[in-house]
Formats: structure tokens, C-alpha cells, sequence
């Protein structure tokens, strides 16, 4: 199947939409665009703090050098070039350059291993009187690591064959993690990783259903390029990626006539159909039932309620259940190739495929719009009308601006950036230049008006010290003892970005407990070396100047002031106390 | 770092403040506690089921030919001759899935009731707004900034309680959030700033293995003296206290707050060291953990009044399963642990009342993947004490098309706010409903009967 071919279609009407509609991008508007940006240390530390996972010792002085301005636009455009820093890092987290193919050949329990597996599982706790069944991640996680080696060993002594494995799919998780923090830690081009993890978020798929967990790599790649490029684009790459197709089940919406076990025979490949006998792997549990002899197919609304709901329009952005049933018909057919219809089977390549004879045939109405009947074309044509919908350019608008400004975003602005998303096509990275050369932004008004969320915090944290990550893991699952663990967020909508998500009495002290942890060297994995202050000026002071540039409140001080005198400067003690205060929180 | 501030808590017990300033023991201590009234009150557990449970084949209509009809791959068989698999017959009517075994004795003895076709009057078929407005309580509004159950625990009155309004959760539910204060803990034998814990290595343990206070607590720190573990004024602890006494009256300063007064209440009442009743025994799981601390806050007397816990998973569009599977994997926990968790209260069932809420039901009928999408109505369980259990509540319509919501969901004939009204005001003794639900009339006509007048 050629991705790239579809694309040029979809991308020649985007363009052609365009230009019949607009002349040359309109000017900035002087009133509320800053035609100068100021380049004094309490704007360059705004900047740092929402442009990036947090300002480091050095990062003050380097955009200052640069002026903000130009820091601004050098984030804009990140280079291609390599960041070997960064890549020396994620070179031992092997999994991290695998593609889909390979990491389901390296990884992947057979099927029928991992059903033995959750048998033995179920059988051991029956013995121990333990009742319930958890999903087998959850289960995995549950078990101490000797146990779960024991388990393997004996697994594997069972079934050969998974010795031939390289590892559990725990691993490709572990990896994911890792790989995620120190990108946010270590990544010179800082908003770039910032853009990675907001598009992943508005495109949340959850690792632990099925095979999800192998595609995530590939899923990530395809948003990255795209995350600074036109919205239709991204949406479109997100639509065929195998990671939504599986997750939001499109992947088995079928036309309720269609009958794979037609297909194959016509195709010559006997066998039973896989379409919904095919058992995702892992997530889920087991239905450990045996199947029930009647089999039924149809369309499932799952991605075509999303699609408009979190993706595009948002929840009021004028579609009806009506239209979500017509966008479910349109994609029938889109599915996974060796996963769903239109074989070959035990493809684990896991690409898009268009299955026609499983798509259901007519025109389709959505929003008012005739789809004419056209296959695969149905889907892209929807995907265009989304895109380039204004409830689209308002939705993402305010989004973006929730994420770089206020949780309550400024309608000004996002009225603002909503009239750039149309202008320009979708054209994200101008949206974020309206966004980020506003007033709005800039200005004073919403300093440190963002709570950091448990990623952001344990990540800047990190940065803000100084701290050499040796092992991510026990900062992954700092963060998600914090209640956001990476890449397991299970419904669609993704993770909150306000406060009051993550303001709570357990997080708060898990910060505070996570600051004190980092401070003392206590965090296995990640050394913080407290001589590593430069300590020209009174402790606190010297503290202060690098934890947290944009600085304490009188109150704060005079605290840490008596906190200081009382262990004779204690500096590794005063570095978790900063951490963990409520001015370190924001952002 | 005074004495003052830490003892906050029990300083509003002035006449008994003096006595805390010594070595009191702990049972006084615990007296202090109890004095604000705050063991008498009565409890409201909420459970929310995550992602909209299949109501239909949880509380299934079995004798109703057009449930089997709607779903010939994820029907659970009727009841029948011992058959494996098949529903656990409640009324002749209406069977239980048979992962819910654990329930049905409860059911049996009128202890555990059930509304059908439950759920919100708003039409939305998103998780996200359905689950906000049921947590809000102003279906179809959703500029209300607070929960439902936070406005409940400002018309209670006062209480020394931290613990009056708590979710075992990570972060704080919706349902929770408001200028009332509200505790989210999700493990509560660990809920301390560490430092005290890396102070006392090797000297500081408790007798049950678990670590607990610091450094200074070596002088007198038998059973029952909690004052004096932060008496060397050296803890970090101490010092994040001032940090956010002072913090501004935000969200994150009073957050701030409410968590050192909780931090010391947990210290005081020690929950932890009540340990489930001999014989009872908690699914594996977040909500079967969640329970059984639900059940310690309870037993330690710490004064919950609104209790919420949560378990996630219930959106099956895809091989949802039938009597085995996903769906019974979850009932499976579900049910798992509200009985153990009756089981583990035992006569204090008589003060509490345990609910089930769903955002919304799933379709009629299952859809091309053995699985089912969003639906309408939905299913909710009660049970305690005070429940008029042993009954399924609630107008059920007939499963034929033209009684259908679209033609294709089970309608809504309850409105949750008459579910959870009748549980304020027949067992909180809420008489202010409309601060609750701002915009809607609770009347209690309208109540199901789920609770005894």
C-alpha cells in the first residue's frame, strides 16, 4: 500500500482549498502581537519554563545570549541534524529504533504461550484463595521481580519457543518510558518534545491494548515529523497509523455484510478468518471462553465518535450521533494489514490497508456534507472536511493555548490563533508563533500560572538540578506513582493539562517525598551531586538562583532562611525543600 | 516549626487542648478525635465505574426474549438448571452475571438493591462529559466548577474531620473538587513526608515492621505520644508544612495544607493497623485495595462521611465476552469487593451506604465486534444497612425498539440525582438538596425506594 500516494491526494486538496480561498498570509496584527520581544531575565525564564521541560543551570544565559526572540524561532524550526548528545543516551534502549515489524518478531508472546501463561496464572491464585483477575499487565506489575523470573523460567523451560524471544513486551513499555524522559531531560530541541508529547496526548492510544504497545514506536515517528507541519497531515498519518487503528477498534469495523470467511476462501487461503477471532495480545484479559459459535460483524463507532470529539471538532463542535454512525460507515474497511480483513494473515508488519470488500458501499452524509460513495477516498474526504472545519481550528486553538498559556485560555487569543489555523491551512507551527509572540504569552499576566503536571515536574526537577540520569525507570515510575504514567493513560481523552487535575493531597506529597528523594541521592539511578551548585552567593541564594530562577515568595524565603541557618546550610536538604515548595509546582 | 502548627488540628478542641500538649495516651487522644462527632456520622461510598459498564449484562433481563435477540454472540444465558454460565436469578425477571456471584447472598438477604436504567438526562454519548456531569451533578452545564459531592460536604455542617470527604485515588475525582476540603490518597500506609522515615532507619520502628515517625521521637515515643516526633525542629517535614501554610489561598496552597492535617490525622488514628476481619479477603486489584483502606479509614474512625473510589476499564466495543471475559473479569473485582467489603465492616454496614454510577449504559444490541457502544441507561447497585434491598428498583422498559432510547439504547427512567438524593437525605439527613443539585429539583416522590424511609 502506498501511505505517500494518499497523502499527495490530501494534500493537493488541502492546498487547492487554499489558495482559492486566501491571498498571501495577512501581517501580524501590531495590537496584540509583541513586535519586540524583550530579552530581560524574567521573560527568557517564562519562556523556559512553558517552551521547554524546565529551565537547567545553563539555560538562562544561553537564550539570553541568543535573545528570546530568536531563541523562539530557533524552537520553532528544530534542525534535523542529529542531537548525539541525546542519542548517545537512547542508544543503549535498543527497542527505541525497532520498527512495529521487528519489535512484534523480537518481542511478542504467541498467542497460545500467552494464554498458558494467564492459565497458570489464574490456577496459582485459585490455590492462594486470591480471587479477581486483573489484566495481565496489571497482573505482571503486581508481581515482584523474582516471581515474575520465575514465572519466565519456568515458562520458558514449558514453551521453547520463547526463548527465542529477546525479551517481554514489559521491556518495549520500559523502553517507551525511558526513552520519553530523557528526551524531555536531555533534548536540546526542547520544544520539539514538547509539541511530541502534546500531539501524542491529543492522539492518546494506550499501550496496553493488544499489540498497541509495538506500534507506539512507529505511531511517535509518524507525529514527530509532523508536529510542527499542517494539521491535516498529522490527522491523516494519525487516521492510517496502525497504533489508532487498533486502539480505537477501527481496525474490525466492518460492513455488517461483509464475511471474511467469503473472502478468504475466495482468496484461496482457507483457515478461519482472524477478523474477530483474532485475540488482541496482552491487554485486556483472557476471555478464557471458548468462542461463541455465532460470529457477527458490523461497523464500530468507536474511532468515529473520537475522531470528532477529541481529535478534530471537540464534544460541542456541532456534530450528532447521526453523523458519528455516517463517519463509521465511511471508514469501514480501514483497517490493519495481517490483522483484519484482506489477509495476509500473521502479517505482523502491522501497516494500513484498505480492505474494500469490507467497506460498506453509498454515499454518506456527515455534517450536512454528501460523501459520494468512493471507497477509501470517503475516509480521506472526511478527514479534509475535519480538518479544515472551523469548531477544528477553535478546538486545537484553545488546546494549544491551554497547554502554553492558561487553563482557562484567554478567548482573545484563542480566537486569534483559531483566525491563523484557517489562514494558513492548518498550518501548525504558525499557530504557535501567533501563540507564542502574543501578549498574552509574554506578557506578565500569566506568569507561573501553570501547575507543572507529574511528567513536568519529575522532569524538571531533573533538569533544574543538574542530575545525571544513569536508569530512567525510577523516575518513570516516580511518575506514575504521581498518577500519569507514560503511555498507559487508557481512555481517548488522554491526560488533563490544568491544575486541578493535579493538584491533590497524595500528589503534593509525592512530590515533596520525590524532591527530598533527589536531593539526598535517595532517587536510585539519577545522581545529584549538591557541590555541583555554584555557590558564590549565600546558599539559599545560590540554591534559589538555579532551582528556581523565577524565584520564592518573601514567606518561602524567610523559611528557608531558618531551614538554612538551623543545618548550617544544609545545601542538598535546601535543594529538596525548593523542589518540593509550592513555587517549584508551577510553571 | 512549633507544636502549634502541627497540632492544629486538635487546638479546635480548645477545652481539651491542654491535655494534647502532654503525653497523652492515645485513646484519649482518639477521644479528642471522636469528641467533634466524629465517629457518630453516617458514610456514603461512591464506586465509579470507568468508561460506561454494560448495564444489561450486569443486571440482566433475561426474560425479556428481546435481550437474547440483541445480542446472539455476548447474551448471558438465563438462568436454568444449574447450567454453567448462565445468570443468577434474582426475581424471576431479572438475573445477576454470574461473576457477580459474591453479591447475590447480599442481595438475598435485602442488604444489596438495584436501580435499572439509571443514569443522566443528558443526551451525550462522550465518556468525558457524561462522566463531568455526572461528577458535577449539572447535567448539560459545564461551567460548574465544583462536584456534587463537594457541595454536599459544605451543607454537613462542621466537623474536625480532614477525612469527611476522601477519595483513594491518585488525583482528586471531579466529584470531589470545590472550596470544601477533600483528601485523595491512593495508599494510606504511606502517606507521610519520607524524611521522617530515612531519619529513624534502625531506630525508629514500629513494632509492625513499618516505619513511621522520625528522629526525635526517641525520648518518648511509646504507643500513644504522636506529639513529639517532630520535636527537634530538624525535619523537612516541618519546614514544607510552613512552606505551604504560607503558600497563597489557592488550589495548590490549600491542597497544601490539607494535606499536612491529613498526614497528621492518619498519624493519630493509625488506620493501617486495622487489618480485614479474619476470613475476608479482597480481590486482586486497585478497587479491591481501595476497599479494604476504604474499610480501615472507616474502622479508624476518622470521620468519612463522603467516600469515593473508582475502577476503570468498562468500554468494551470490542469482545466484550459473556459469562467468561472482560466484562466478567471486571464484575468478577466488582462484586469481589463490595462484598468483602461488607463482610469486613460488618455491624458498621449498619452506617454505611456503598453506591455504584456508571456515565452511561451501552447499546442494546452488541455490534459487529462481540462488543457494545455507548448506550443511555445503566445499571447501579446499593447496598448497607439501611438499604431496602432484595429488589430491583426503577421503571424497566421492554427491550423492543419503539421502547428504546433511538431505537437503540435502554432510556434513562431514573435520573441519578434521585439516587443520590434518596441516599442524602434518608441516610446523610441532607435537607439542603438544592445547593447539592443547583438546577434540579430533588423530590422525594421521585425517589426510587432504594433506601428505608
Amino acid at each position: 500500500m502506498n501511505r505517500d500516494g494518499r497523502f499527495r491526494t490530501l494534500l493537493s486538496l488541502t492546498l487547492a482549498s487554499q489558495m482559492a480561498v486566501l491571498g498571501p498570509l495577512a501581517g501580524a496584527d501590531p495590537e496584540t502581537t509583541i513586535q519586540k520581544i524583550p530579552n530581560d531575565d524574567a521573560t527568557a525564564i517564562h519562556v523556559l519554563n512553558r517552551l521547554t521541560f524546565g529551565p537547567g543551570p545553563k539555560d538562562l544565559g544561553r537564550v539570553k545570549q541568543m535573545g528570546v526572540a530568536a531563541w523562539i524561532d530557533a524552537q520553532l524550526r528544530p534542525s534535523t541534524a542529529t542531537d548525539t548528545a541525546l542519542a548517545t543516551r537512547l542508544a543503549p534502549l535498543e527497542t527505541l529504533s525497532m520498527d512495529t515489524a521487528e519489535l512484534r518478531a523480537k518481542y511478542e508472546t504467541p498467542p497460545d504461550v500467552r494464554q498458558q501463561i494467564q492459565k497458570a496464572r489464574a490456577e496459582k491464585d485459585a490455590a492462594e484463595g486470591k480471587t479477581g483477575t486483573a489484566s495481565a499487565g496489571q497482573r505482571s506489575d503486581e508481581m515482584d521481580p523474582k516471581a515474575r523470573r520465575e514465572e519466565r523460567a519456568a515458562m520458558v523451560k514449558r514453551f521453547p519457543q520463547l526463548a527465542t524471544l529477546q525479551g517481554t513486551p514489559r521491556k518495549v513499555i520500559a523502553e517507551l518510558q525511558a526513552g520519553k524522559v530523557l528526551r524531555a531531560a536531555y533534548a536540546e530541541r526542547q520544544l520539539d518534545e514538547v509539541m511530541a508529547d502534546f500531539w501524542f496526548n491529543h492522539f492518546n492510544v494506550f499501550a496496553r491494548k493488544g499489540p498497541v504497545e509495538f506500534m507506539i514506536g512507529d505511531y511517535e515517528r509518524d507525529i514527530r515529523e509532523r508536529s510542527f507541519g499542517k494539521f491535516e497531515d498529522l490527522l491523516g498519518a494519525v487516521a492510517q497509523s496502525p497504533a489508532m487503528l487498533f486502539y480505537l477498534d477501527n481496525w474490525q469495523s466492518v460492513d455488517p455484510g461483509f464475511s471474511p470467511r467469503d473472502l478468504y476462501r475466495q482468496q484461496g487461503m482457507g483457515g478461519r478468518p482472524r477478523l474477530n477471532g483474532n485475540r488482541p495480545p496482552g491487554g485486556g484479559g483472557a476471555t478464557g471462553a471458548k468462542q461463541p459459535p455465532k460470529r457477527t460483524f458490523g461497523i464500530n463507532e468507536n474511532y468515529a465518535r473520537e475522531l470528532m470529539e477529541l481529535h478534530t471538532l471537540g464534544v460541542d463542535g456541532g456534530y450528532t450521533q447521526k453523523d458519528v454512525v455516517e463517519v463509521a460507515k465511511a471508514f469501514t474497511g480501514w483497517t490493519i494489514l495481517g490483522e483484519g480483513p484482506g489477509g495476509p494473515r500473521r502479517n505482523k508488519e502491522s501497516r494500513f490497508a484498505f480492505a474494500e470488500p469490507a467497506h460498506m458501499k453509498g454515499d454518506k452524509r456527515v455534517l450536512g456534507v454528501t460523501i459520494k460513495n468512493g471507497d477509501e477516498k470517503e475516509g480521506l474526504e472526511i478527514l479534509h472536511l475535519l480538518a479544515t472545519h472551523p469548531s477544528t481550528a477553535k478546538f486545537i486553538s484553545a488546546k494549544l493555548v491551554r497547554r502554553f498559556v492558561a487553563d482557562i485560555p484567554p478567548q482573545a487569543l484563542v480566537d486569534r490563533a483559531a483566525a491563523t489555523f484557517t489562514k494558513t491551512g492548518g498550518d501548525i507551527r504558525e499557530v504557535l508563533r501567533t501563540l507564542l509572540t502574543s501578549e498574552e504569552f509574554l506578557g506578565p499576566a500569566y506568569r507561573s500560572a501553570k501547575v507543572k503536571t507529574p511528567f513536568e515536574f519529575v522532569v524538571s526537577s531533573v533538569r533544574a538540578t543538574g542530575a545525571e540520569v544513569k536508569n530512567p525507570r525510577p523516575l518513570t515510575e516516580k511518575i506514575g506513582a504521581m498518577g500519569m504514567p507514560l503511555y498507559l493513560q487508557q481512555p481517548p481523552t488522554g491526560y488533563k493539562d490544568t491544575a486541578e487535575e493535579w493538584v491533590s493531597t497524595t500528589s503534593l506529597l509525592e512530590r515533596m517525598n520525590f524532591a527530598l528523594d533527589l536531593s539526598a541521592g535517595r532517587v536510585r539511578g539519577v545522581a545529584f551531586d549538591p557541590g555541583s551548585i555554584d555557590n558564590q552567593a549565600a546558599t539559599l541564594d545560590s540554591v534559589a538562583a538555579q532551582i528556581l530562577p523565577s524565584g520564592l515568595s518573601p514567606k518561602s524565603r524567610e523559611t528557608l532562611e531558618a531551614e538554612a541557618k538551623k543545618d548550617g546550610n544544609d545545601r542538598a536538604k535546601l535543594v529538596g525543600l525548593v523542589l518540593g515548595s509550592p513555587e517549584f509546582q508551577r510553571k | 516549626m512549633t507544636l502549634n502548627s502541627s497540632r492544629r488540628i486538635f487546638l479546635k478542641s480548645s477545652a481539651l487542648a491542654g491535655i494534647v500538649f502532654g503525653a497523652a495516651p492515645r485513646s484519649l487522644m482518639r477521644a479528642v478525635y471522636a469528641q467533634g462527632s466524629v465517629s457518630k456520622r453516617k458514610t456514603m461510598v461512591v464506586i465509579f465505574q470507568r468508561g460506561a459498564c454494560d448495564g444489561l449484562n450486569t443486571v440482566i433481563p433475561y426474560a425479556d426474549s428481546g435481550y437474547a435477540k440483541a445480542r446472539p454472540t455476548i447474551a448471558i444465558p438465563a438462568p436454568g438448571r444449574g447450567r454453567e454460565g448462565s445468570a443468577l436469578d434474582l426475581d424471576g425477571h431479572f438475573g445477576l452475571h454470574p461473576a457477580l456471584q459474591d453479591l447475590r447472598p447480599l442481595y438475598q438477604e435485602g442488604h444489596l438493591g438495584i436501580v435499572h436504567a439509571i443514569g443522566s438526562p443528558d443526551l451525550t454519548r462522550s465518556h468525558f462529559d457524561a462522566q463531568d456531569f455526572m461528577e458535577s451533578g449539572t447535567p448539560g452545564l459545564k461551567s460548574t466548577a465544583d462536584g456534587w459531592m463537594n457541595r454536599c460536604s459544605s451543607t454537613l455542617g462542621q466537623t474536625e474531620s480532614r477525612f469527611r470527604a476522601v477519595a483513594l485515588t491518585q488525583t482528586l475525582p471531579r466529584m470531589l473538587r470545590g472550596s470544601s476540603p477533600a483528601v485523595a490518597l491512593a495508599r494510606i500506609d504511606d502517606f507521610h513526608v519520607r524524611e521522617d522515615i530515612e531519619m529513624s532507619e534502625g531506630r525508629g520502628m514500629m513494632g509492625d515492621g513499618r516505619q513511621r515517625y522520625g528522629r526525635g521521637a526517641q525520648s518518648n515515643r511509646s504507643e500513644g505520644t504522636a506529639t513529639a516526633q517532630k520535636a527537634d525542629g530538624g525535619s523537612s517535614s516541618a519546614a514544607f508544612e510552613k512552606l505551604y501554610a504560607d503558600a497563597a489561598h489557592d488550589m495548590l496552597g490549600n491542597a497544601g495544607r490539607e494535606t499536612f492535617e491529613a498526614i497528621e490525622a492518619l498519624k493519630l488514628a493509625d488506620p493501617a493497623k486495622y487489618r480485614p476481619r479474619e476470613g475476608v479477603s479482597y480481590p486482586r486489584g486497585r478497587l479491591g485495595d481501595s476497599m479494604r483502606q476504604m474499610a480501615q479509614l472507616i474502622k479508624a474512625d476518622l470521620g468519612v462521611e463522603l467516600a469515593f473510589v473508582d475502577i476503570g476499564g468498562w468500554d468494551h466495543h470490542t469482545a466484550e465476552g459473556s459469562s467468561t471475559g472482560q466484562l466478567a473479569n471486571l464484575l468478577r473485582q466488582l462484586g469481589g469487593s463490595m462484598a468483602a467489603f461488607h463482610q469486613d465492616l460488618g455491624d458498621r454496614m449498619n452506617d454505611v451506604v456503598v453506591m455504584t454510577m456508571t456515565e452511561f449504559g451501552r447499546t442494546v444490541r452488541e455490534n459487529g465486534n462481540r462488543g457494545t457502544d455507548h448506550g443511555h441507561g445503566g445499571v447501579s447497585f446499593v447496598m448497607g444497612g439501611p438499604v431496602n434491598g432484595g429488589r430491583v428498583h426503577g421503571r424497566f422498559p421492554k427491550l423492543s425498539e419503539e421502547h428504546l432510547f433511538e431505537g437503540r439504547d435502554l432510556p434513562v427512567t431514573t435520573d441519578f440525582r434521585d439516587l443520590v438524593g434518596e441516599v442524602l437525605v434518608r441516610h446523610l439527613g441532607v435537607s439542603d438538596l438544592k445547593r447539592v443539585f443547583p438546577n434540579y429539583e430533588v423530590k422525594p416522590s421521585a425517589f426510587v425506594g432504594a433506601l428505608r424511609a
